[in-house]
Protein backbone atom coordinates (compact mmCIF):
# COMPACT_ATOMS: atom_id res chain seq x y z
CA UNK A 1 0.00 0.00 0.00
CA UNK A 2 1.10 3.82 -0.81
CA UNK A 3 -0.54 7.11 -0.98
CA UNK A 4 -0.55 9.13 -3.92
CA UNK A 5 -1.40 13.11 -4.38
CA UNK A 6 -1.35 15.45 -6.91
CA UNK A 7 -2.12 19.06 -7.15
CA UNK A 8 -2.41 21.52 -10.24
CA UNK A 9 -3.99 24.82 -9.65
CA UNK A 10 -5.75 26.65 -12.47
CA UNK A 11 -5.92 30.38 -10.79
CA UNK A 12 -2.75 31.83 -10.78
CA UNK A 13 -3.53 33.53 -7.36
CA UNK A 14 -3.53 29.94 -5.74
CA UNK A 15 0.16 29.06 -6.62
CA UNK A 16 0.79 31.00 -3.45
CA UNK A 17 -1.05 28.51 -1.21
CA UNK A 18 0.35 25.31 -3.21
CA UNK A 19 1.78 23.67 -0.34
CA UNK A 20 -0.87 24.84 2.17
CA UNK A 21 -3.76 23.39 0.17
CA UNK A 22 -1.56 19.80 -0.42
CA UNK A 23 -0.31 19.17 3.21
CA UNK A 24 -3.21 18.00 4.82
CA UNK A 25 -3.79 15.75 1.32
CA UNK A 26 -0.48 14.73 2.25
CA UNK A 27 -0.96 13.63 5.74
CA UNK A 28 -4.70 12.62 4.94
CA UNK A 29 -2.44 9.22 3.21
CA UNK A 30 -0.37 9.03 6.42
CA UNK A 31 -2.40 5.28 7.29
CA UNK A 32 -1.52 3.98 3.16
CA UNK A 33 1.64 5.30 3.79
CA UNK A 34 3.67 6.02 7.10
CA UNK A 35 7.16 5.04 6.74
CA UNK A 36 8.09 7.99 4.13
CA UNK A 37 7.01 10.65 2.54
CA UNK A 38 7.98 12.98 -0.40
CA UNK A 39 7.25 15.81 -3.05
CA UNK A 40 8.16 17.51 -6.35
CA UNK A 41 7.16 20.96 -7.33
CA UNK A 42 6.95 22.52 -9.93
CA UNK A 43 7.20 25.93 -10.39
CA UNK A 44 8.19 29.11 -12.81
CA UNK A 45 10.96 27.95 -14.83
CA UNK A 46 14.71 29.49 -14.97
CA UNK A 47 16.32 30.81 -17.80
CA UNK A 48 17.08 28.65 -20.33
CA UNK A 49 20.73 27.94 -19.54
CA UNK A 50 20.25 27.57 -15.96
CA UNK A 51 19.82 24.98 -13.99
CA UNK A 52 19.10 23.23 -10.63
CA UNK A 53 18.90 20.31 -8.97
CA UNK A 54 17.68 19.12 -5.09
CA UNK A 55 20.12 17.37 -2.91
CA UNK A 56 19.99 15.37 0.04
CA UNK A 57 22.62 14.99 2.63
CA UNK A 58 21.19 12.76 4.87
CA UNK A 59 23.18 10.13 4.02
CA UNK A 60 26.53 11.73 4.83
CA UNK A 61 28.03 11.84 8.10
CA UNK A 62 26.81 15.54 8.70
CA UNK A 63 23.41 15.12 7.95
CA UNK A 64 21.19 17.82 8.25
CA UNK A 65 24.85 19.66 9.54
CA UNK A 66 25.76 18.78 6.32
CA UNK A 67 27.74 22.42 5.15
CA UNK A 68 25.82 23.28 2.31
CA UNK A 69 27.43 26.65 2.00
CA UNK A 70 30.87 25.65 2.01
CA UNK A 71 29.67 23.07 -0.93
CA UNK A 72 28.74 26.32 -3.02
CA UNK A 73 32.07 27.78 -2.40
CA UNK A 74 34.09 24.45 -3.06
CA UNK A 75 31.85 24.91 -6.96
CA UNK A 76 32.81 28.08 -7.15
CA UNK A 77 36.81 27.89 -6.15
CA UNK A 78 37.10 24.06 -7.96
CA UNK A 79 35.04 24.62 -10.92
CA UNK A 80 34.83 28.78 -11.21
CA UNK A 81 31.41 28.23 -11.41
CA UNK A 82 28.48 30.48 -9.05
CA UNK A 83 26.13 28.27 -7.44
CA UNK A 84 23.20 29.53 -5.53
CA UNK A 85 22.50 27.70 -2.60
CA UNK A 86 19.23 26.99 -0.69
CA UNK A 87 20.02 24.62 2.18
CA UNK A 88 16.72 23.17 4.21
CA UNK A 89 18.69 20.87 6.37
CA UNK A 90 18.92 17.56 4.90
CA UNK A 91 17.76 18.85 1.51
CA UNK A 92 19.44 21.79 -0.76
CA UNK A 93 18.72 23.41 -3.99
CA UNK A 94 21.75 24.32 -6.17
CA UNK A 95 21.05 26.86 -8.67
CA UNK A 96 23.69 27.17 -11.49
CA UNK A 97 24.45 28.66 -15.21
CA UNK A 98 26.51 24.98 -16.49
CA UNK A 99 25.79 21.91 -17.64
CA UNK A 100 24.62 19.86 -14.60
CA UNK A 101 26.78 17.14 -15.43
CA UNK A 102 29.73 19.15 -14.74
CA UNK A 103 28.29 19.85 -10.98
CA UNK A 104 26.94 16.51 -10.33
CA UNK A 105 30.37 15.19 -11.30
CA UNK A 106 32.17 16.65 -9.24
CA UNK A 107 29.60 16.71 -6.70
CA UNK A 108 30.08 12.40 -6.71
CA UNK A 109 33.66 12.50 -6.90
CA UNK A 110 34.01 15.07 -3.36
CA UNK A 111 30.73 14.23 -2.16
CA UNK A 112 29.64 10.19 -3.36
CA UNK A 113 27.35 10.04 -0.09
CA UNK A 114 25.44 13.39 -1.34
CA UNK A 115 22.09 11.85 -3.07
CA UNK A 116 20.91 13.82 -6.14
CA UNK A 117 17.58 14.14 -5.99
CA UNK A 118 16.69 16.15 -9.19
CA UNK A 119 17.71 18.06 -11.71
CA UNK A 120 16.09 20.26 -14.16
CA UNK A 121 14.38 24.16 -15.02
CA UNK A 122 11.50 23.88 -12.97
CA UNK A 123 11.40 20.86 -10.32
CA UNK A 124 12.42 21.25 -6.80
CA UNK A 125 12.43 17.72 -4.55
CA UNK A 126 11.86 16.46 -1.44
CA UNK A 127 11.82 12.98 -0.08
CA UNK A 128 12.81 11.41 3.73
CA UNK A 129 11.63 8.38 5.81
CA UNK A 130 8.88 9.71 8.98
CA UNK A 131 5.08 10.28 8.99
CA UNK A 132 3.88 12.61 5.99
CA UNK A 133 3.47 15.09 9.08
CA UNK A 134 7.30 15.01 9.97
CA UNK A 135 8.50 15.32 6.61
CA UNK A 136 6.07 17.88 5.75
CA UNK A 137 7.02 19.85 9.01
CA UNK A 138 10.84 19.20 8.17
CA UNK A 139 10.89 21.25 4.95
CA UNK A 140 8.24 23.53 5.22
CA UNK A 141 5.89 22.00 2.79
CA UNK A 142 2.79 24.30 3.44
CA UNK A 143 5.48 27.27 1.94
CA UNK A 144 6.07 25.79 -0.98
CA UNK A 145 4.76 27.85 -4.36
CA UNK A 146 4.58 26.70 -7.92
CA UNK A 147 1.80 25.58 -10.14
CA UNK A 148 1.79 21.74 -9.64
CA UNK A 149 3.21 18.79 -7.68
CA UNK A 150 2.77 14.99 -6.97
CA UNK A 151 3.25 13.83 -3.56
CA UNK A 152 3.49 10.50 -2.04
CA UNK A 153 3.51 8.44 1.24
CA UNK A 154 4.97 5.35 1.43
CA UNK A 155 4.61 1.64 2.99
CA UNK A 156 7.55 -0.32 1.77
CA UNK A 157 6.98 -3.21 -0.15
CA UNK A 158 9.17 -3.66 -2.93
CA UNK A 159 12.39 -2.72 -0.90
CA UNK A 160 13.85 -1.30 1.93
CA UNK A 161 12.53 1.76 4.25
CA UNK A 162 15.52 4.49 2.91
CA UNK A 163 15.56 8.12 1.81
CA UNK A 164 16.86 7.20 -1.58
CA UNK A 165 13.46 4.67 -2.05
CA UNK A 166 11.12 6.91 -1.35
CA UNK A 167 9.05 8.59 -3.75
CA UNK A 168 8.95 10.50 -5.83
CA UNK A 169 11.45 9.43 -8.45
CA UNK A 170 13.20 11.27 -11.38
CA UNK A 171 14.79 10.76 -14.45
CA UNK A 172 16.66 12.91 -16.77
CA UNK A 173 15.31 16.32 -16.44
CA UNK A 174 12.22 18.04 -14.90
CA UNK A 175 10.34 14.16 -15.09
CA UNK A 176 8.78 12.90 -11.89
CA UNK A 177 6.90 9.96 -11.02
CA UNK A 178 5.25 8.59 -7.70
CA UNK A 179 3.82 4.63 -7.79
CA UNK A 180 1.37 2.94 -5.79
CA UNK A 181 1.64 -0.12 -6.58
CA UNK A 182 4.17 -3.14 -7.53
CA UNK A 183 5.42 -4.31 -10.98
CA UNK A 184 5.96 -7.47 -11.62
CA UNK A 185 9.26 -6.89 -14.39
CA UNK A 186 11.20 -4.36 -13.21
CA UNK A 187 14.51 -6.19 -13.48
CA UNK A 188 13.60 -6.94 -17.65
CA UNK A 189 13.07 -3.08 -18.10
CA UNK A 190 16.45 -2.60 -15.86
CA UNK A 191 18.11 -5.12 -18.57
CA UNK A 192 16.17 -3.48 -21.55
CA UNK A 193 17.57 -0.20 -20.24
CA UNK A 194 20.62 -0.53 -18.79
CA UNK A 195 22.27 -1.88 -22.17
CA UNK A 196 21.35 1.57 -23.50
CA UNK A 197 23.46 3.12 -20.89
CA UNK A 198 20.81 3.78 -18.54
CA UNK A 199 22.34 3.89 -15.43
CA UNK A 200 19.48 3.04 -11.55
CA UNK A 201 20.43 4.10 -8.57
CA UNK A 202 18.08 1.84 -6.36
CA UNK A 203 16.52 -1.44 -6.88
CA UNK A 204 13.27 -0.08 -6.41
CA UNK A 205 10.66 -0.85 -9.13
CA UNK A 206 9.02 2.20 -9.64
CA UNK A 207 12.52 3.29 -10.41
CA UNK A 208 12.68 0.93 -13.79
CA UNK A 209 9.02 2.60 -14.33
CA UNK A 210 10.69 6.26 -14.19
CA UNK A 211 13.64 5.72 -16.46
CA UNK A 212 11.54 3.67 -18.90
CA UNK A 213 9.09 6.49 -19.64
CA UNK A 214 11.60 9.35 -19.27
CA UNK A 215 13.89 7.61 -21.60
CA UNK A 216 10.67 7.16 -23.94
CA UNK A 217 10.31 11.02 -23.87
CA UNK A 218 13.68 11.69 -24.54
CA UNK A 219 13.90 9.37 -27.74
CA UNK A 220 10.99 11.63 -28.86
CA UNK A 221 7.53 10.63 -28.25
CA UNK A 222 4.90 13.14 -26.22
CA UNK A 223 3.49 12.23 -23.47
CA UNK A 224 1.01 10.40 -24.56
CA UNK A 225 2.79 8.29 -26.32
CA UNK A 226 5.28 7.28 -23.91
CA UNK A 227 2.39 6.55 -21.83
CA UNK A 228 0.62 4.39 -23.85
CA UNK A 229 4.45 2.34 -24.75
CA UNK A 230 3.96 2.02 -20.89
CA UNK A 231 1.24 0.26 -20.46
CA UNK A 232 2.35 -2.53 -23.35
CA UNK A 233 5.99 -2.81 -21.53
CA UNK A 234 4.93 -2.07 -17.43
CA UNK A 235 3.13 -5.03 -16.21
CA UNK A 236 2.41 -5.60 -12.30
CA UNK A 237 -0.25 -2.78 -10.49
CA UNK A 238 0.00 0.95 -10.59
CA UNK A 239 -1.53 3.93 -9.97
CA UNK A 240 1.28 6.41 -11.94
CA UNK A 241 1.39 10.12 -11.32
CA UNK A 242 3.71 12.14 -13.17
CA UNK A 243 5.21 15.44 -13.05
CA UNK A 244 6.49 17.45 -16.02
CA UNK A 245 7.08 20.96 -16.08
CA UNK A 246 3.30 21.63 -17.89
CA UNK A 247 1.62 18.26 -17.14
CA UNK A 248 0.16 16.35 -14.37
CA UNK A 249 -0.39 13.13 -15.92
CA UNK A 250 -2.21 9.66 -14.68
CA UNK A 251 -2.71 6.13 -15.41
CA UNK A 252 -3.89 3.22 -13.78
CA UNK A 253 -3.49 -0.90 -14.89
CA UNK A 254 -5.86 -2.60 -16.43
CA UNK A 255 -7.27 -4.37 -12.92
CA UNK A 256 -7.12 -1.00 -11.12
CA UNK A 257 -5.92 -2.62 -8.59
CA UNK A 258 -4.90 0.96 -6.76
CA UNK A 259 -7.15 3.62 -6.06
CA UNK A 260 -7.31 7.22 -7.35
CA UNK A 261 -10.25 9.67 -7.00
CA UNK A 262 -10.21 12.89 -9.11
CA UNK A 263 -11.60 16.43 -7.74
CA UNK A 264 -11.78 19.20 -10.39
CA UNK A 265 -13.26 22.44 -10.08
CA UNK A 266 -12.47 25.63 -12.07
CA UNK A 267 -9.70 26.75 -9.49
CA UNK A 268 -8.15 23.14 -9.84
CA UNK A 269 -7.45 19.46 -9.92
CA UNK A 270 -6.65 17.59 -6.97
CA UNK A 271 -5.87 13.32 -7.25
CA UNK A 272 -5.48 11.51 -4.21
CA UNK A 273 -5.60 7.76 -3.56
CA UNK A 274 -9.00 8.28 -1.58
CA UNK A 275 -11.45 10.29 -1.21
CA UNK A 276 -10.26 11.32 2.51
CA UNK A 277 -7.37 13.10 0.99
CA UNK A 278 -8.96 15.64 -0.97
CA UNK A 279 -12.30 16.71 1.44
CA UNK A 280 -10.58 19.56 2.88
CA UNK A 281 -10.41 21.17 -0.34
CA UNK A 282 -12.18 24.45 -0.91
CA UNK A 283 -15.14 24.15 -3.09
CA UNK A 284 -15.19 20.38 -3.18
CA UNK A 285 -18.81 20.19 -2.37
CA UNK A 286 -19.13 21.33 -5.60
CA UNK A 287 -15.97 19.99 -7.15
CA UNK A 288 -16.62 17.15 -10.02
CA UNK A 289 -15.63 14.23 -8.10
CA UNK A 290 -14.80 10.69 -10.31
CA UNK A 291 -12.56 7.74 -10.38
CA UNK A 292 -10.03 7.57 -13.59
CA UNK A 293 -10.83 4.40 -15.25
CA UNK A 294 -7.91 2.01 -15.79
CA UNK A 295 -5.93 1.52 -18.78
CA UNK A 296 -6.92 5.12 -20.09
CA UNK A 297 -4.41 8.04 -19.80
CA UNK A 298 -5.18 10.90 -17.92
CA UNK A 299 -2.77 14.29 -18.74
CA UNK A 300 -3.77 18.18 -17.08
CA UNK A 301 -2.07 20.87 -18.36
CA UNK A 302 -0.12 23.15 -16.16
CA UNK B 1 -38.86 7.86 15.72
CA UNK B 2 -36.27 9.91 17.17
CA UNK B 3 -33.74 11.47 14.37
CA UNK B 4 -29.97 11.78 15.43
CA UNK B 5 -27.04 13.63 13.38
CA UNK B 6 -23.33 12.26 13.96
CA UNK B 7 -20.95 15.07 12.42
CA UNK B 8 -17.73 12.73 11.79
CA UNK B 9 -16.03 16.71 11.72
CA UNK B 10 -16.95 16.71 15.11
CA UNK B 11 -17.16 13.39 16.61
CA UNK B 12 -14.80 10.33 16.11
CA UNK B 13 -17.00 7.31 13.86
CA UNK B 14 -16.23 4.80 16.54
CA UNK B 15 -19.14 7.02 18.18
CA UNK B 16 -21.33 6.76 15.44
CA UNK B 17 -20.70 2.60 15.02
CA UNK B 18 -21.01 2.24 18.38
CA UNK B 19 -24.48 3.76 18.69
CA UNK B 20 -25.26 1.57 15.74
CA UNK B 21 -24.37 -1.14 17.44
CA UNK B 22 -25.74 -0.67 20.24
CA UNK B 23 -28.23 2.35 21.30
CA UNK B 24 -29.85 1.81 17.99
CA UNK B 25 -31.02 -1.95 18.89
CA UNK B 26 -33.47 -0.01 21.49
CA UNK B 27 -35.77 0.62 18.65
CA UNK B 28 -36.25 4.15 19.61
CA UNK B 29 -34.63 6.08 16.93
CA UNK B 30 -35.65 5.25 13.29
CA UNK B 31 -32.76 7.55 11.46
CA UNK B 32 -29.37 8.69 11.75
CA UNK B 33 -27.95 11.25 9.08
CA UNK B 34 -24.14 11.36 8.92
CA UNK B 35 -22.22 14.23 8.00
CA UNK B 36 -18.80 15.58 7.20
CA UNK B 37 -18.44 11.25 6.28
CA UNK B 38 -15.04 12.93 4.41
CA UNK B 39 -14.11 9.36 2.97
CA UNK B 40 -13.70 7.90 6.12
CA UNK B 41 -13.67 4.34 6.11
CA UNK B 42 -15.90 1.15 7.91
CA UNK B 43 -18.63 3.92 8.09
CA UNK B 44 -22.12 2.07 9.39
CA UNK B 45 -20.82 -1.46 9.29
CA UNK B 46 -21.92 -4.33 10.40
CA UNK B 47 -25.62 -2.89 11.58
CA UNK B 48 -28.11 -5.50 12.51
CA UNK B 49 -31.08 -3.68 13.23
CA UNK B 50 -33.30 -1.75 10.88
CA UNK B 51 -33.05 1.73 11.20
CA UNK B 52 -32.45 4.49 8.00
CA UNK B 53 -28.63 6.17 8.23
CA UNK B 54 -27.99 8.80 5.62
CA UNK B 55 -24.70 9.17 4.97
CA UNK B 56 -24.27 12.86 3.48
CA UNK B 57 -21.13 12.97 1.30
CA UNK B 58 -18.81 10.64 -0.08
CA UNK B 59 -17.80 7.74 2.14
CA UNK B 60 -14.66 5.37 2.24
CA UNK B 61 -14.07 1.85 1.82
CA UNK B 62 -16.38 -0.99 3.05
CA UNK B 63 -19.41 1.87 3.76
CA UNK B 64 -22.53 -0.04 4.78
CA UNK B 65 -20.53 -3.92 5.02
CA UNK B 66 -21.96 -6.69 6.18
CA UNK B 67 -25.06 -4.70 6.42
CA UNK B 68 -28.01 -7.24 8.39
CA UNK B 69 -31.67 -5.09 8.19
CA UNK B 70 -30.63 -1.48 8.30
CA UNK B 71 -30.88 0.96 5.43
CA UNK B 72 -27.82 2.60 4.71
CA UNK B 73 -27.99 5.88 1.99
CA UNK B 74 -25.05 7.31 0.63
CA UNK B 75 -25.57 11.21 -0.99
CA UNK B 76 -22.38 11.34 -2.36
CA UNK B 77 -19.77 8.33 -3.81
CA UNK B 78 -18.67 5.25 -1.89
CA UNK B 79 -15.31 3.81 -1.77
CA UNK B 80 -13.83 -0.57 -2.53
CA UNK B 81 -16.64 -2.58 -1.16
CA UNK B 82 -19.58 -0.89 -0.50
CA UNK B 83 -22.18 -3.25 0.95
CA UNK B 84 -19.23 -5.92 1.03
CA UNK B 85 -21.03 -9.39 2.32
CA UNK B 86 -24.54 -7.43 2.85
CA UNK B 87 -26.56 -10.26 4.86
CA UNK B 88 -30.53 -7.94 4.09
CA UNK B 89 -31.36 -4.66 3.77
CA UNK B 90 -30.82 -2.12 1.80
CA UNK B 91 -27.71 0.68 0.84
CA UNK B 92 -28.46 2.65 -1.56
CA UNK B 93 -25.26 4.84 -3.31
CA UNK B 94 -26.75 7.99 -5.67
CA UNK B 95 -23.23 9.03 -6.87
CA UNK B 96 -20.80 6.09 -8.23
CA UNK B 97 -19.09 3.69 -6.47
CA UNK B 98 -15.45 2.38 -6.43
CA UNK B 99 -14.23 -1.56 -6.78
CA UNK B 100 -15.81 -4.63 -5.16
CA UNK B 101 -19.02 -2.93 -4.72
CA UNK B 102 -21.82 -5.27 -3.21
CA UNK B 103 -18.63 -8.34 -3.62
CA UNK B 104 -20.43 -11.70 -1.79
CA UNK B 105 -23.36 -9.79 -0.57
CA UNK B 106 -25.53 -12.77 0.68
CA UNK B 107 -28.58 -10.63 0.49
CA UNK B 108 -30.34 -7.32 0.27
CA UNK B 109 -29.93 -4.90 -2.07
CA UNK B 110 -27.64 -2.74 -3.36
CA UNK B 111 -28.59 0.33 -5.58
CA UNK B 112 -26.03 2.10 -7.49
CA UNK B 113 -27.11 4.94 -9.39
CA UNK B 114 -23.68 6.21 -10.89
CA UNK B 115 -21.45 3.79 -12.30
CA UNK B 116 -19.79 1.41 -10.35
CA UNK B 117 -16.07 -0.18 -10.67
CA UNK B 118 -14.27 -3.15 -11.61
CA UNK B 119 -15.15 -6.87 -9.64
CA UNK B 120 -18.89 -5.39 -8.89
CA UNK B 121 -20.87 -8.08 -7.30
CA UNK B 122 -17.62 -10.97 -7.55
CA UNK B 123 -19.00 -13.66 -5.73
CA UNK B 124 -22.42 -13.21 -5.34
CA UNK B 125 -24.06 -14.90 -2.93
CA UNK B 126 -27.85 -14.21 -2.92
CA UNK B 127 -28.01 -10.37 -2.92
CA UNK B 128 -29.79 -8.33 -5.56
CA UNK B 129 -27.43 -5.26 -7.13
CA UNK B 130 -29.11 -2.74 -9.45
CA UNK B 131 -26.59 -0.22 -11.31
CA UNK B 132 -27.74 2.72 -12.85
CA UNK B 133 -24.75 3.48 -14.99
CA UNK B 134 -21.95 1.07 -15.46
CA UNK B 135 -20.24 -1.51 -14.12
CA UNK B 136 -16.10 -1.98 -14.93
CA UNK B 137 -14.25 -5.16 -15.88
CA UNK B 138 -14.59 -8.79 -14.08
CA UNK B 139 -18.23 -7.79 -12.76
CA UNK B 140 -19.81 -11.05 -11.29
CA UNK B 141 -17.12 -13.12 -11.21
CA UNK B 142 -17.92 -16.26 -9.79
CA UNK B 143 -21.34 -15.01 -8.48
CA UNK B 144 -23.49 -17.58 -7.10
CA UNK B 145 -26.33 -16.48 -6.44
CA UNK B 146 -28.46 -13.11 -6.45
CA UNK B 147 -29.22 -10.77 -9.36
CA UNK B 148 -27.38 -8.03 -11.19
CA UNK B 149 -29.36 -5.44 -13.30
CA UNK B 150 -27.29 -3.03 -15.37
CA UNK B 151 -28.85 -0.11 -16.68
CA UNK B 152 -25.91 0.84 -18.65
CA UNK B 153 -22.44 -1.05 -19.75
CA UNK B 154 -20.19 -3.61 -18.69
CA UNK B 155 -16.23 -4.31 -19.09
CA UNK B 156 -14.61 -6.80 -19.92
CA UNK B 157 -15.02 -10.50 -18.88
CA UNK B 158 -18.69 -9.67 -17.27
CA UNK B 159 -19.72 -12.77 -15.67
CA UNK B 160 -16.79 -15.16 -15.71
CA UNK B 161 -17.05 -18.26 -14.25
CA UNK B 162 -20.72 -17.13 -13.17
CA UNK B 163 -22.64 -20.46 -10.98
CA UNK B 164 -26.35 -19.30 -10.53
CA UNK B 165 -26.64 -16.14 -10.12
CA UNK B 166 -28.07 -13.82 -13.18
CA UNK B 167 -27.13 -10.66 -14.82
CA UNK B 168 -29.13 -8.16 -16.50
CA UNK B 169 -27.74 -5.90 -18.78
CA UNK B 170 -29.24 -2.99 -20.78
CA UNK B 171 -26.30 -1.12 -22.80
CA UNK B 172 -23.40 -2.90 -24.39
CA UNK B 173 -20.92 -5.67 -22.78
CA UNK B 174 -17.25 -5.21 -23.92
CA UNK B 175 -17.17 -9.17 -23.52
CA UNK B 176 -18.22 -12.24 -21.92
CA UNK B 177 -16.06 -13.94 -19.20
CA UNK B 178 -15.74 -17.61 -19.45
CA UNK B 179 -18.80 -19.53 -19.04
CA UNK B 180 -20.72 -16.89 -19.37
CA UNK B 181 -23.80 -16.97 -22.37
CA UNK B 182 -26.76 -14.53 -23.41
CA UNK B 183 -30.45 -16.34 -22.84
CA UNK B 184 -33.83 -15.34 -23.26
CA UNK B 185 -35.55 -13.20 -21.41
CA UNK B 186 -38.65 -15.18 -20.06
CA UNK B 187 -41.44 -12.81 -18.75
CA UNK B 188 -40.18 -14.09 -15.21
CA UNK B 189 -36.79 -12.30 -15.87
CA UNK B 190 -38.93 -9.19 -17.11
CA UNK B 191 -40.95 -8.97 -13.76
CA UNK B 192 -37.74 -9.50 -12.24
CA UNK B 193 -36.07 -6.95 -13.79
CA UNK B 194 -38.98 -4.89 -13.12
CA UNK B 195 -39.38 -5.08 -9.69
CA UNK B 196 -35.78 -4.50 -9.42
CA UNK B 197 -35.96 -1.14 -11.03
CA UNK B 198 -38.57 -0.53 -9.07
CA UNK B 199 -37.21 -1.02 -5.66
CA UNK B 200 -34.26 0.94 -7.01
CA UNK B 201 -36.58 4.02 -7.81
CA UNK B 202 -34.61 3.98 -11.46
CA UNK B 203 -36.91 4.32 -14.85
CA UNK B 204 -36.11 1.57 -17.37
CA UNK B 205 -37.55 -0.53 -19.86
CA UNK B 206 -37.55 -4.03 -18.56
CA UNK B 207 -38.11 -5.67 -21.47
CA UNK B 208 -34.50 -3.57 -22.89
CA UNK B 209 -32.26 -5.98 -20.62
CA UNK B 210 -30.51 -9.19 -21.84
CA UNK B 211 -30.24 -12.09 -19.68
CA UNK B 212 -26.82 -13.02 -19.08
CA UNK B 213 -26.48 -16.36 -16.87
CA UNK B 214 -23.98 -19.55 -17.01
CA UNK B 215 -22.88 -21.84 -19.59
CA UNK B 216 -22.42 -24.43 -16.68
CA UNK B 217 -19.99 -25.73 -18.70
CA UNK B 218 -16.79 -25.75 -15.71
CA UNK B 219 -19.22 -27.12 -13.40
CA UNK B 220 -17.59 -30.70 -13.87
CA UNK B 221 -13.80 -30.83 -14.74
CA UNK B 222 -12.92 -31.82 -18.58
CA UNK B 223 -9.53 -33.24 -18.82
CA UNK B 224 -9.99 -33.04 -22.39
CA UNK B 225 -10.83 -29.13 -22.86
CA UNK B 226 -6.69 -28.70 -22.47
CA UNK B 227 -7.08 -24.80 -21.38
CA UNK B 228 -9.56 -24.51 -24.31
CA UNK B 229 -12.26 -22.49 -22.07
Amino acid sequence: MCGIVGLLVKTPALREKLGELMVPMLIGMTERGPDSAGLAVFGNPLAETERKISIYSGLTEDGADFNWLGLGHALKEHLGVAVSVEPKGNHAILSFDVAPAIIKRWIAEHHPKLHILSTGRSIDLYKDIGTPAEVAARYGFDKLTGSHLVGHTRMATESAVTPDRAHPFTAGEDFCLVHNGSLSNPNGIRRMLEPRGIRFETDNDTEAACRFLEWRLREGDDLETALQKGFEELDGFFTFLMGTPDKLALIRDPFACKPAVVAETDDYVAIASEFRSLAHLPGIKHATVFEPAPEEMYVWNA
Amino acid sequence: MERLTFDLAAQPLRELNTFLHTGAKEGKVGHVTVLNPDGAHNIAVGLDCPIDVEVVGHAGYYAGGMNKAATVTITGSAGTGVAENMMSGKVHVKGFASNGAGASAHGGLLVIEGDAGLRCGISLKGGNIVVGGSVGSFSAFMAQAGRMVICGDAGDALGDSLYEAVLYVKGEVKSLGADAQYEEMSAEDIAAVASLLDQAGLDHDPKAFKRIASKRSLYHWNADANQEY
